[in-house]
């Protein structure tokens, strides 16, 4: 069941006038422009987009990994700055480790913990994610979908408030990427955290998100937010979803027969 | 005996090419060992083409051979191991090489990785390693007599020059091409300086390590000679100025050549053995 949202909806980011250039030679080249865009807590949004609207670098700035040129960018009220590990960023490729175990991956932000804790941790996640007698398994050992589950493990084994999600999906199989994302909701269920991911997967966005943003390209703007208000599993057959999915493709402004 | 080595080389020619009718598995055993043969067989004929006979009245007609025959060398190698020369030589140098080149890494390991990582170390570092890295370390063989005598120390200090700056370059570009993704992860999950070095940047540069570690042997290796010629009173190296300064024996040259080449390919095998740690696969391994 998706959350429907309580009434007084608890803010959780808030990004104001966000703009960001980047300087390509003597060429400048506005990436972000003006966004607004208001997250709430326990919230699943997607920031749908096509390659090149600056919906990757939206993230970055979330995730304090870049600044901004101009504008705001609160989370609990609070100014970003720098990446924080009550925000973790999962990555579509290099994200996790090679040179480290599943279990060590999954541990990296437990390092300051005492041994016990951070081994009932790990188990637990590993649990989560299906990966028990993987533990001492290497990244290259495993499949791509494996991987990812990895990565949000480890993102999740420090309890984050939000998880940013940069097309986590998007090196996987189609059929591996549907069982990855009744996966990403079912965890997200449980665990009840905050989470943006960007993803160019008009169907990716419609299954998973509360709210999709959708994103226009140079410069980058928000083209509508559209709240997808149907219960999970969502059925792409069914015509409400269809509905929703021509809205998308239209303010996408592409048309989504062939 | 030129009949022989003539049929041999004549055979070995025929089994290569016969050998294209052969599965690929007989082909890896059978072209080696039959190239092998060839070359004994184009030495041994070369050799015996640059022997000539000096007749003294009154004396038996001697011959001369300019360049040491396979046999001939074979038996001069069994002369270096029964009077024990190959082994106490082969540990000299072998020592000489071990210190020179694990102070290279003691040194060039942090080094690298502190220039690789700040921008304010490789300006400090990086044009000096880039202006001295051209300099064949045999140039320094003056200074360093000059400085550390005719001891073990200047042999030592030419292998160090000859592996330090592989190690250094190296680890620096390994740093550097780290994909920011490892970097930002552990920023993301808090990880302070020394933990970023020990379970990031290390790990990420690690194979990378390894692989100049095993060109920065191999340079060592190849110094050696040319170090311990020179001066020292032991070594491969000198070995090999020693037996032609000290009555022309070529077969002894030949023979520590072949022992040069052999102990080389040893400790390629050893660093290779590295890239098999665990930790590391996944650098020599293509996905």
């Amino acid at each position: 069941m998706s959350a429907p949202h309580a009434i007084e909806r608890e803010l959780k980011v808030e990004v104001r006038g966000l703009s960001k250039r980047f300087r390509r030679g003597n060429e400048e080249l506005l990436v972000l422009d003006g966004l607004d865009l208001e997250i709430a807590r326990g919230e699943f949004v997607c920031i749908l987009g096509p390659s090149g609207c600056g919906k990757s670098t939206l993230l970055n700035v979330l995730g304090g990994f870049e600044e901004a040129d101009a504008g705001s960018i609160r989370i609990d009220g609070e100014q970003v700055t720098r990446p924080d590990p009550r925000r973790i960023f999962v990555f579509q490729d290099y994200g996790i480790f090679p040179w480290a175990t599943v279990r060590e991956n999954i541990a990296l932000g437990l390092l300051r913990r005492p041994a016990r804790e951070r081994e009932e941790i790990v188990a637990r996640y590993v649990e989560l994610i299906g990966l028990q007698g993987f533990e001492d398994s290497y990244p290259g050992e495993l499949s791509g979908g494996m991987k990812q589950r990895v990565a949000v493990a480890r993102a999740l084994a420090v309890s984050p408030e939000i998880v940013f999600m940069d097309e986590p999906l998007g090196a996987l199989d189609s059929l591996t990427r549907l069982a990855m994302r009744r996966e990403l909701l079912r965890i997200w269920q449980r665990e009840r955290m905050t989470i943006a991911l960007v993803t160019h997967d008009v169907d990716e966005s419609l299954q998973l998100a509360d709210r999709v943003v959708v994103m226009t390209s140079r410069p980058g703007r928000i083209a509508g937010i559209v709240p997808i208000d149907l219960p999970h599993p969502r059925d792409p057959s069914a015509s409400a979803y269809n509905a929703k999915k021509r809205e998308l493709f239209g303010l996408l402004g592409v048309r989504a027969d062939v | 005996m030129s009949v022989t080595a003539f049929v041999t080389a004549a055979l070995a020619a025929v089994a290569i090419v016969a050998s294209r009718g052969l599965r690929q598995r007989a082909q890896a055993v059978v072209l080696p060992v039959a190239t092998g043969v060839l070359l004994l067989a184009l030495w041994h004929l070369w050799a015996e083409s640059t022997r000539y006979e000096i007749a003294t009245p009154g004396e038996p007609v001697r011959t001369v051979e300019i360049f040491p025959t396979p046999h001939r060398t074979l038996v001069a190698l069994r002369e270096l191991m029964s009077d024990g020369r190959l082994v106490r030589y082969s540990i000299a140098s072998l020592f000489r090489v071990a210190v020179g080149f694990l102070l290279a890494a003691a040194i060039g390991i942090p080094l690298g990785l502190w220039a690789g990582w700040s921008t304010r170390a490789s300006y400090s570092i990086n044009p000096f390693v880039q202006a001295l890295r051209p300099i064949s370390p045999l140039a320094w063989i003056p200074i360093a007599t000059l400085a550390f005598g005719i001891r073990d120390e200047a042999a030592i200090f030419i292998i160090f020059l000859g592996s330090f700056f592989p190690i250094v370059t190296g680890t620096m570009s390994a740093v550097r091409s780290m994909p920011v993704a490892y970097v930002r992860s552990a920023h993301n999950f808090g990880l302070r300086k020394f933990e970023l070095l020990a379970h990031v940047v290390f790990p990420a540069a690690l194979p990378q390590i390894i692989t100049s570690l095993r060109i920065a042997l191999g340079v060592a290796w190849l110094v050696i000679v040319a170090a311990e010629m020179n001066a020292i009173q032991s070594g491969l190296g000198f070995l090999i100025v020693d037996a032609r300064n000290m009555g022309m024996r070529y077969d002894l040259v030949v023979a520590a050549m072949l022992v040069i080449g052999a102990i080389g390919i040893g400790l390629d095998f050893l660093v290779r053995r590295l890239e098999r740690i665990d930790s590391v696969r996944w650098g020599f391994t293509k996905e």
